[in-house]
């Protein structure tokens, strides 16, 4: 008889309370800061103790050039009189949890609402804040995985069907990944701009390239995950490919494709990310390599939080997604 | 082996319509492996007349599931003939001459019980209306009626197999090929499906193969037991049952029923011994 599956503990995996997984996840994060917060102090000891010396408080040693050769900690035990600036340094090599807070409220929500150029001044996204260089960042990202999942997924299903294509395309795929992308990327871009294109396709193409492999190796295993029996099945109908491809292969590799697109997606987000290093025309790798320039570690890890959350977000969105199908195709309850 | 004289005595008579659906004469199926060749079937020859429920039964490695794929035009022998429905296994195949049910249900999950029977018409291109027809036809035939809409997930075992059976029926191939259907089955829904599965030949009166590794499923369901030995996969002995059609399941304790099961014991001993 049809056995009654109870939705309700099978979504709540091991069966918490939704509100007792927060403590968990919270004393993580706290953990994490208090680290940061130590991490800080031996990080930016040399800056702050030069700043003091200036101030007229007595460090010891008190040459900068004996203190340049001297271990961190050993400065921050014989110096803790004079490291009360530790968490708010002008210029720090490591800035405090909350100076990053700062920066990116200032660079976000101030900048929009307050900033000369922000949207509520000009109508327009201020090209000095991070929720503009995210949209930008996002737009390569998207039509980098759009391209790189419809190039995986077509070389999959060739592969799949052709043993040529299977000796032929899977070892230049492999290989494709073994080249470090930081090196490649700056070739891309010079080649594409030579023949005149530039802007948003050459991130998206980088974008792509890092993410048509995963969903290529998935997708040839999922159009595979038939067994010998359906496959013989499809047989005794006589079916021709294009139907065992649309209505067994294909149906099958749904959780495999998914699977694929949750790392293809991160893929993509890294690779537009990469593809703004080299040429400072606006999102988050551009914010980052300028922060970087002025020495500006909070805009750097500014900009590293918002990467951060638009990848969880967008796995996020994949795994919601996900659900969705699986659920319509009767393949969850 | 059967010689050619108790070939031409092979009992076909029961029916008027007699003229063998499946022929096999002297077939051969040697498996090259890596181990070297395998002799699957060795010499088999066998007439299957039409409307006539057969079953193949035999320790692992016979041969009697390959023989059912030869017929299903799964493997192609390597010598001998074959002919099913006077074609070669290929052209029946694609003259749709049989529906074929594997030991699993193999529903896919993400299909309803109706498409999933609905699948073979959908592949060979029937009309919309007349696959709702066909499925609802054989749903009833398999007494799943009402279940169209539900997953797989949410039949047993033995509904899901049903199904399965359902799906072979929709397109009216006037063979069905059984392999081990209820081999997964627990022995009471085996038995339910064994009596539903005799009423369903009686009904649509087609030509059944059927592998099993159960001698009482043989004995009680066949009119035909045909008893195969492995190493070279062969037929030791072919028992024409006396049983009459109608068949309750009590009829297992009939000493008509005791004696058959007998011979085919005797016939797997002996070819065990040979």
């Amino acid at each position: 008889m049809a056995e009654a599956s109870d939705p309700g503990t099978r979504a709540n995996a091991g069966g918490w309370p939704r509100w007792l997984r927060l403590p968990p996840v919270l004393g993580m994060v706290l953990a994490l800061m208090a680290i940061w917060y130590v991490a800080v102090v031996p990080m930016n000891v040399k800056e702050v103790l030069t700043a003091a010396e200036r101030a007229g408080v007595e460090v010891s040693p008190p040459s900068a050039v004996d203190r340049r050769d001297m271990g961190n900690w050993a400065l921050v035990f014989r110096n803790t009189h004079a490291l009360g600036n530790s968490w708010s340094s002008d210029r720090p090599k490591l800035p405090a949890p909350h100076q990053v807070l700062v920066e990116l409220y200032d660079s976000t929500i101030d900048e929009e609402l307050n900033g000369r150029r922000g949207i509520v001044r000009s109508g327009t996204l201020s090209n000095r804040s991070l929720v503009y260089h995210a949209m930008v960042t996002l737009n390569a990202t998207f039509l980098g995985f759009l391209i790189g999942a419809l190039l995986g997924v077509g070389l999959a299903v060739g592969i799949v069907h052709s043993r040529v294509m299977d000796m032929s395309v899977m070892p230049w795929a492999i290989v494709s990944q073994t080249i470090p992308i930081v090196a490649l990327a700056p070739m891309i871009i010079v080649v594409l701009y030579s023949i005149g294109v530039q802007g948003l396709i050459p991130k998206a193409v980088i974008s792509a390239y890092l993410s048509f492999f995963p969903v290529v190796v998935g997708m040839v295993k999922g159009l595979r995950s038939p067994d010998a029996m359906q496959m013989d099945l499809m047989r005794t109908y006589s079916a021709p490919t294009a139907s065992v491809l649309t209505k067994l292969r294909l149906p099958s590799s749904i959780p495999y494709l998914f699977a694929s697109l949750k790392i293809a997606i991160a893929a993509s987000l890294v690779g537009a990310i990469v593809g703004e290093l080299p040429v400072q025309k606006g999102g988050l790798g551009a914010r980052m390599l300028a922060g970087s320039y002025y020495g500006q570690t909070a805009q750097i890890w500014a900009a590293l939080l918002v990467a951060a959350a638009l990848a969880a977000l967008l796995v996020y969105a994949i795994a919601a997604l996900e659900r969705r199908t699986l659920r319509r195709m009767g393949m969850m309850p | 082996m059967l010689s050619d004289e108790e070939l031409t005595n092979w009992p076909e008579a029961e029916t008027a319509t007699a003229a063998p659906v499946i022929r096999a004469n002297h077939l051969d199926l040697t498996f090259q492996t890596n181990d070297g060749p395998v002799h699957a079937l060795k010499d088999v020859s066998l007439d299957i007349a039409k409307g006539s429920f057969v079953s193949f039964i035999g320790p692992s490695g016979c041969g009697k599931t390959t023989f059912l794929r030869c017929i299903a035009a799964l493997e192609h022998p390597t010598g001998g003939s074959l002919t099913v429905n006077g074609m070669t296994p290929d052209e029946a195949r694609r003259a749709r001459a049989y529906g074929y049910v594997f030991q699993a249900a193999g529903l896919y999950p993400w299909r309803t019980i109706g498409r999933n029977i609905a699948l073979p018409l959908e592949i060979m291109g029937y009309s919309r209306a007349e696959q709702a027809e066909r499925v609802a036809r054989v749903l009833e035939l398999v007494e799943l009626s009402g279940f169209e809409k539900k997953f797989p997930w949410q039949l047993s075992g033995g509904m899901q197999q049903r199904a399965s059976i359902a799906r072979a029926l929709a397109f009216d191939a006037d063979i069905l090929l059984m392999d081990e259907p209820f081999g997964a089955l627990d022995e009471i829904v085996r038995d339910r499906l064994n009596e539903e599965l005799l009423k369903l030949w009686d009904k649509t009166e087609k030509t059944i193969g059927f592998v099993t590794h159960s001698i009482p499923e043989a004995v009680y369901l066949s009119t035909h037991i045909v008893v195969m030995s492995p190493r070279p996969g062969r037929i030791t002995d072919v028992i024409e049952s006396p049983l009459p059609k109608e068949r309750p399941l009590d009829i297992r304790d009939t000493p008509e029923f005791i004696e058959i099961a007998h011979r085919v014991r005797e016939g797997l001993r002996a070819g065990y011994e040979e």
